[in-house]
């Protein structure tokens, strides 16, 4: 037995040796976990009680938007920080150039497809944001599926459609004043004497559409943010991949 | 059945970090993390879970039924939209490293060159 | 009955996973990294989770692997790209 194969075989005991205690490990902490299904929930008993008391029907939202109100503000800034650093990495280099995209031809069950969907996305993605604080869904998940409607556009035409409808200098502005005016909406409760981003707008009747107080308010900003923001950093990834090219090189 | 949704999450974690240190293209390292991370959603959820219990959504429930933990929930919603934003500032980071290095491959990206 | 739901759930999510993590093919790996964001809406949504797995089927399955098809049809364009095309024009105005 040569040293190299000593040692290969030393390195795979000691591989199979570590993953054995990992597993093992692994097993050990999945069992100290609390149980699957368990019905212990302290702080999800808390929240519930906690959001119920605001006239919100839909907890998850009132998690996030009233008492893990300062956590989110700080989640909206990772995005939109986000959507800045990618559109600084991404912009227009000194050798490059934009290219006019040309029209392609698509299939015209596609364009039927896309034409259909996209008022219907649209609509869902409007009643996902607006009913954020009653039903499943809010301000991401509405905002998302808003940037998903948009570039239905893109399946059903081709790029110069949706550079057409998708205004990029208004949603740059609009993504910035949403993300600032969560942070400014905060300071209502800050005015009343409560407290940074404490819910103190009226709470309004339990399943109602203007129930919950500052939930429904801050989800709309929300959605507005995401909305803007996913399709200013969709833009910048499609700007680089149909539109910039690099100039022909005579180094 | 007790731990098996937390063995799941241990798994996807292994297999997403396995895929991300053999990787030979940055893109696919990228997807790679994006595995990675969705175990802490599943670890979220699994720990919030409770038997018999629905969606903390009151729009048509008793306000005293049972329902399952809503705060993992509002940690993995967070935790979704901060793991897109990651993957998206870090594939704008490969296509930049594309542009002034000429390769995705780990590998061959071996010095700093200005 | 909800339980072998969950169990199939999470088999699933676990093989496309696995599946997502071995494919080296950035291209093939986004579908694989779609159809592993549909596996875990399914079962969020099994564990009465629809907040989470509604902006799971709109990141995990749409956001998340447009991006990595976008990159790659960028990061791979550079090899085909030096030929006289009368589409290379350069075009300031915008």
């Amino acid at each position: 037995m040569s040293r190299t194969t000593r040692l290969r075989l030393f390195l795979t005991a000691a591989a199979v040796l570590a993953a054995a205690v990992l597993a093992a490990a692994l097993i050990v902490a999945a069992e100290q976990l609390p149980g699957f299904g368990g019905a212990r929930h302290p702080y999800g008993e808390r929240a519930v009680a906690a959001g119920l008391a605001r006239q919100s029907a839909n907890i998850v939202s009132a998690v996030n938007f009233d008492q893990r109100g300062f956590d989110t503000l700080g989640e909206e800034s990772i995005l939109f920080g986000s959507v800045l650093g990618a559109g600084m990495l991404l912009r227009l280099a000194r050798d490059e150039h934009k290219r006019r995209p040309a029209a392609e031809p698509v299939l015209p069950t596609t364009r039927l497809f896309g034409a259909t969907l996209l008022p219907l996305t649209l609509l869902t993605g409007g009643y996902l944001v607006a009913h954020g604080q009653l039903s499943p869904g809010g301000g991401f998940q509405g905002g998302v599926v808003l940037t998903t409607a948009l570039h239905l556009a893109y399946v059903a035409a081709d790029y110069r459609v949706l550079k057409r409808i998708r205004p990029l200098a208004v949603l740059d502005v609009t993504d910035a004043i949403a993300a600032g005016s969560y942070a400014a909406l905060g300071l209502i409760g800050l005015a009343q004497g409560a407290g940074y981003l404490a819910n103190t707008l009226p709470l309004g009747t339990f399943n109602a559409l203007s129930s919950s107080g500052l939930v429904a308010v801050i989800n709309a900003a929300v959605g507005v943010e995401v909305g803007s923001a996913v399709v200013v950093l969709l833009a910048h990834f499609l700007d680089q991949a149909v539109e910039v090219t690099p100039r022909r090189r005579n180094r | 059945m007790t731990v098996l949704p937390y063995l799941v999450a241990g798994w996807i974690l292994l297999a997403g970090l396995y895929g991300l240190v053999t990787s030979r293209n940055l893109v696919q390292a990228v997807g790679c993390l994006a595995v990675a991370q969705s175990s802490t959603y599943v670890l979220l959820l699994a720990v919030g879970y409770r038997r018999d219990a629905t969606a903390p959504v009151f729009s048509d429930l008793p306000t005293d039924a049972p329902v399952v933990d809503p705060v993992v929930q509002a940690l993995a919603l967070t935790d979704i939209v901060v793991g897109a934003t990651v993957t998206a500032l870090l594939l704008s980071l490969v296509i930049q490293l594309r542009k002034r290095h000429g390769t995705v491959d780990p590998e061959e990206l071996t010095g700093l060159r200005g | 009955m909800t339980d072998t739901l969950i169990v199939i759930a999470l088999l699933l999510t676990a093989t496309a996973a696995t599946a997502a993590a071995l494919t080296r093919d950035p291209v093939r790996q986004a579908v694989v990294l779609a159809l592993l964001g549909l596996s875990l809406a399914v079962l969020f949504t099994v564990l009465q989770a629809p907040d989470v797995a509604l902006s799971q089927l709109g990141v995990g399955s749409a956001i998340t692997p447009l991006l990595i098809l976008l990159t790659v049809r960028k990061v791979n364009r550079r090899e085909t790209q030096p030929q006289e095309g009368d589409d290379d024009r350069p075009d300031r105005a915008e």
